[in-house]
């Protein structure tokens, strides 16, 4: 169960041989039986040649010899040679074809050989590079807080995501490839010189320049690479911030200046990677001539060799098929001795961000079950001390002792070390001498599994995940998997790989598939209890109206609907009724089959349903097929050419004058500026040849325009009675000829079902709020409300609202809410202190008071420590401190401290 | 109603008739068509003045808060125009507005109408003769009141 956090080692080698020195052990001896078969198949052809094909041992036609005898050649004293089979006897013709075929069967099996190995290296770099991932992964979560002030988060990316990547392709290479190729390399060697000792010296000497010269030339490269690998890696860091500051940018108009900033870090990295690739390709073709170079001297030496009669012709086949292996496994080599100085580099570069100084223990991180929290007793400060980077003691000898439950506030100046302190108290911050105990518990020695359930910090602004608003109050209380998942089949086998393989490469065996919630943090037994806590909570915050909101303005998804699609039926009829009670049926127009709806636009009259999808999308209805061909049956195309062709006119006159982002662009989105010209030349050619006699392109541009007009609101009177009689005979035809494959893009409003593609409000209505009528929106939302409080529908509406995605870093919900967020998170798992460091800083003043009054009142019975922007706010708790300068100067009851002359009174002068 | 009518409606109105043709119709178009039921107010005392009413059917009474209670002051009907001079000062609403029977009006932001006052020097002036009437009623007003017997 345990996450083991593994160690790093400073050299790459260190590291590769500590976690795969088994792997590696494991493929040596078929590295081995492969240097046989090489060996073999090198010395096979020899014999081919000189034996069937020369016919050294075949004298006279009738001749055979024995295949595949195998002799034991052992000393005389072993009992000599000893004959283990006597072979086939054999004819020149078929000895020739064994021999081939001899030949054939030993590159196969090398080939398979070669095969295993290279699966072997594979699953071994994979293994290690997923090792080195995951231990780099596990020390981010070990920095110390104040070490992510210093690393941009996109570099700590690149290097776990790119710049380990060769690491892993090289694990597999590290000592297997040397002692592969090395093998090769001496195979060919020891071969040659077994053949003829001179061509054999000439072989090694080419050898040796290749392998003195090359390295040498390629020490440069290193350099190279190196400064290749920050620049990229800086580079990434830069685009990160690019894309943080965007508002700082377009604020200061600075945009240029960061180009000019990006192109100069291009070039750099141009001229870097030029010189990279220009010596690169030197050393190449040096590499090149080298091995080109020796079969010119085999040629001429062996060539005369063979003349003089020193040399038989086999053997300096041999000898040239030998050489022609000989340079591949030795350049091979050189790149690997390259490749390991670069990994090398890379390992180190990557190591130095990692290898933190106070890097948290593992242990501190470890999963507890049931771990000691503090129930009562008192929180206890000695001595407590901070201080900073550059030697200030931030926080100076604080000391004090409160009850575990009691509300203490925190004031003093922003410098005065309010902030630290709270950080401190929260363990965010390691203290650099003193103590915090709480409930007899040693907070700053404890490990996370107490702290981060025993206290909850909440700072001026805080961080949410990019998932829903229900996920991110969730997030506190998933502290480790509560109820292992259960799996069967393939899926439990894929599962059972899975922790085999995680466990194999030091990683956690936690199943992030498991459910992760643990009730129990927040006081429920189950799921729905659960969601009724997290509504409470969010009444605490205030976040139940604004949730309540987006619930009505979602749609839900179609998975979720189904419980609810009968009791928001319901609503809709009992609004439907409310309306008709006050009169105030004509307020909204609900939608009809059988009547055309002035409020909605025209492509809803024709759908009579929300698109789903793209295809039906208002935008692409004047280009779909089916719709054309629904409008060219039922004989509406030529009025809605019409219609088109008008309201065409009536834009261009009405907008010409306009200046190009003009609110009225956006407000009647039919035609943007940068189109009115083509509009224009549409309507000209119009002029000239008439609406049958443009061309399709035209057409459908003037077909597209009308489905978004809105009769009731734009008033154009472009649609009269009859037109909308037959939109309505449209409407019939489009639903019942809709083909198969388009009957997910679309859902038909039908006054018994729930639409999912609409939102909840929509679906309620199940019409339009008319145009004309003054205030009907404000009006009409205030009667849905109280509708929907009568039914008891409210909690569903702000569950649905729940679902709502905060978007990257909660960017989709105001900053009060995403604070707002972060408060109920924290309140959710119910700490037993509440840390609050002026969190409610960023709420408008009103709602500091509100949130501040219910957060006190629904923790009652537990602790909080309330670090407060303005000293006022102090009288609300049991205890105060006040800070100057990092030292606790006056502590006690609100009313006793602001006498005259005390630095509250001071404070509280300051305002 | 369509916005043809619409146009001819606000053809009638000084401060609209000189205007461009296509203007007036850009200025009924980009306005909002409106239904006031009866006692449903239009314009509240204190609010940000953000558009000028024309009345095109129904009346409604102005009336304004006094120590006393609220006094109406005045009623305009059918043809009438409402809250124009308030969007052209930044100021809050002097009065309240209330439909008194079911009223239809054309809602023109202060957007759009101080767009038409900028590029038709003729509409500006038909409104500064409206201001200086009004100016001139006012003084005569403080002249009555200061000058009656306590």
């Amino acid at each position: 169960m345990e996450a083991k956090a593994p160690p790093m080692e400073r050299s790459l080698f260190g590291y590769i041989i500590r976690y795969s020195k088994r792997d590696q052990l494991l493929i040596v001896p078929l590295v081995f039986v492969s240097m046989v078969l090489y060996f073999l198949s090198l010395d096979l052809p020899k014999t081919i040649i000189n034996e069937p094909i020369q016919g050294k041992r075949f004298p006279d036609p009738e001749s055979s010899v024995a295949f595949l005898n195998i002799v034991l050649r052992l000393p005389e004293f072993l009992g000599g040679d000893w004959r283990l089979f006597n072979g086939f006897v054999l004819e020149r013709m078929p000895y020739l074809f064994a021999l081939a075929l001899a030949f054939l069967g030993l590159i196969v099996a090398n080939g398979g050989l070669k095969y295993q190995i290279n699966t072997m290296k594979g699953w071994m770099g994979e293994r290690m590079l997923r090792r080195l991932r995951y231990a780099l992964f596990d020390h981010i979560l070990r920095f110390p807080l104040a070490r992510f002030r210093r690393v941009k988060s996109a570099e700590l990316a690149t290097m776990i995501k790119d710049e380990v990547e060769p690491l892993g392709g090289f694990v597999g290479e590290a000592l297997i490839t040397p002692l592969m190729l090395g093998g090769q390399a001496l195979t060919a060697l020891l071969f040659i010189l077994y053949q003829h000792i001179y061509l054999g010296m000439i072989a090694l000497g080419m050898v040796a320049v290749q392998a003195v010269i090359i390295p040498k030339m390629r020490r440069r490269l290193l350099t190279l690479a190196k400064q290749r690998q920050l620049t990229a890696r800086q580079l990434a860091g830069r685009i990160a911030e690019v894309s943080d500051g965007a508002v700082e940018i377009h604020a200061h108009d600075t945009s240029n200046f960061e180009r000019a900033d990006i192109a100069a870090r291009l070039g750099r990295m141009f001229r870097i990677r030029f010189e990279f690739f220009q010596r690169k390709f030197m050393i190449k073709f040096l590499n090149n001539f080298l091995s080109q170079m020796t079969p010119f001297l085999f040629y001429s030496i062996g060539g005369y060799l063979v003349i003089v009669g020193k040399l038989d012709i086999g053997a300096l086949v041999a000898v040239i098929a030998a050489y022609k292996d000989l340079p591949t496994p030795v350049k091979e080599l050189i790149d690997w001795d390259q490749q390991r100085l670069d990994v090398q580099i890379k390992y180190t570069q990557v190591m130095e961000q990692f290898m933190v100084e106070n890097l948290a223990p593992p242990e501190q991180q470890a999963v507890i079950e049931r771990p000691p929290l503090p129930q009562q007793g008192t929180i206890c400060a000695t001595n407590l001390s901070l201080v900073d980077e550059s030697g200030n003691k931030v926080v100076d000898g604080v000391s004090f002792e409160v009850d575990l439950a009691c509300h203490v506030a925190v004031v003093g100046r922003a410098d005065s070390g309010r902030s630290e302190l709270a950080q401190l108290l929260a363990r965010l911050l390691p203290p650099s001498s003193g103590t915090v105990t709480m409930g007899g518990i040693d907070i700053t020695r404890a490990p996370e599994a107490v702290t981060g359930r025993a206290l909850a910090y909440v700072g001026s602004s805080s961080y949410l995940f990019p998932v829903s608003v229900r996920e991110n109050l969730l997030y506190a209380l998933k502290h480790r998997p509560v109820r292992e998942a259960v799996y069967e089949g393939e899926v439990l086998r894929e599962r059972e790989f899975q922790l085999r393989e995680a466990l194999r490469t030091g990683g956690t065996s936690l199943d992030i598939g498991a459910d992760w919630i643990d009730y129990d943090s927040a006081g429920v037994v189950n799921a729905e209890e659960l969601e009724n806590c997290i509504l409470d909570v969010l009444k605490v915050v205030e976040l139940e109206e604004p949730l309540f909101e987006r619930g009505l303005r979602s749609a839900v998804e179609p998975a979720r609907s189904a419980e609810l699609r009968d009791r928001l039926l319901v609503a809709r009829e009992a609004m439907r009724e409310r309306l008709a009670s006050l009169d105030m049926q004509d307020w909204v127009e609900r939608f009809d089959p059988a009547r055309y709806n002035r409020n909605a636009t025209l492509a809803e009259n024709l759908l009579f349903g929300a698109p789903v999808g793209k295809a039906f999308d208002v935008d692409n209805l004047g280009s779909n097929a089916y719709v054309a061909q629904v409008l060219d049956e039922t004989g509406l195309t030529a009025d809605l050419l019409g219609v088109g062709h008008q309201l065409a006119g009536t834009m261009v006159e009405l907008f010409s004058d306009l200046p190009p982002g003009h609110e009225f662009f956006e407000r009647f989105a039919f035609i943007r500026h940068e189109d009115l010209p083509n509009v224009k030349a549409i309507l000209a050619r119009v002029a000239e040849f008439g609406l049958t006699g443009i061309d399709a392109a035209d057409r459908s541009q003037l077909l597209a325009l009308p489905f978004k007009l809105i009769s009731a609101r734009h008033r154009l009177g472009l649609i009269d009675e009859a037109l909308e009689g037959r939109v309505l005979e449209a409407r019939r035809y489009f639903a019942t000829r809709l083909p198969e494959r388009l009957r997910r893009s679309v859902e038909f409003f039908d006054p018994t079902r729930y639409t999912s593609a609409a939102s909840l409000q929509d679906n309620i209505l199940f019409g339009k709020i008319v145009s004309g009528q003054a205030d009907a929106s404000q009006r009409i939302g205030e009667l849905l409300r109280q509708v929907l409080e009568e039914l008891g529908l409210r909690p569903l509406v702000v569950k649905i609202g729940l679902d709502y995605q905060v978007g990257v870093a909660g960017a989709r919900l105001s900053v009060a809410e995403r604070q707002k967020v972060a408060l109920a998170r924290a309140i959710l798992k119910r700490p037993a202190v509440l840390i609050l460091d002026q969190a409610l800083g960023v709420l408008d003043p009103a709602s500091q008071a509100i949130v501040g009054d219910r957060i006190i009142e629904h923790r009652r019975s537990g602790g909080i420590i309330w670090v407060l922007q303005r000293a006022d706010a102090a009288q609300q708790a049991r205890h105060v401190l006040v800070l100057e300068h990092g030292r606790l100067v006056e502590q006690g009851v609100f009313d006793e401290l602001k006498r005259n002359g005390s630095a509250l009174n001071r404070l509280l002068k300051e305002g | 109603m369509s916005l043809e009518q619409e146009v001819e409606l606000i053809r009638q109105f000084p401060i609209f008739s000189k205007i461009a043709p296509a203007m007036q119709k850009l200025l009924c178009f980009g306005s909002e068509r409106l239904t006031y039921d009866p006692g449903q107010v239009m314009i509240h005392v204190g609010d940000a003045a953000d558009a000028a009413f024309v009345i095109i059917d129904g009346s409604v009474e102005v009336s304004v808060p006094t120590p006393r209670g609220t006094v109406v002051v005045n009623t305009s009907g059918k043809n009438e125009i409402v809250g124009e001079i308030g969007i052209f000062g930044d100021m809050r609403r002097t009065a309240t507005v209330t439909a008194v029977t079911k009223v239809e009006v054309l809602r023109i932001s202060k957007d759009l109408f101080m767009n038409v006052v900028r590029q038709n020097p003729d509409a500006a002036i038909e409104l500064i003769k409206i201001l200086a009437t009004r100016l001139a009623n006012t003084t005569q007003q403080l002249i009555k009141s200061s000058t009656a017997p306590k």
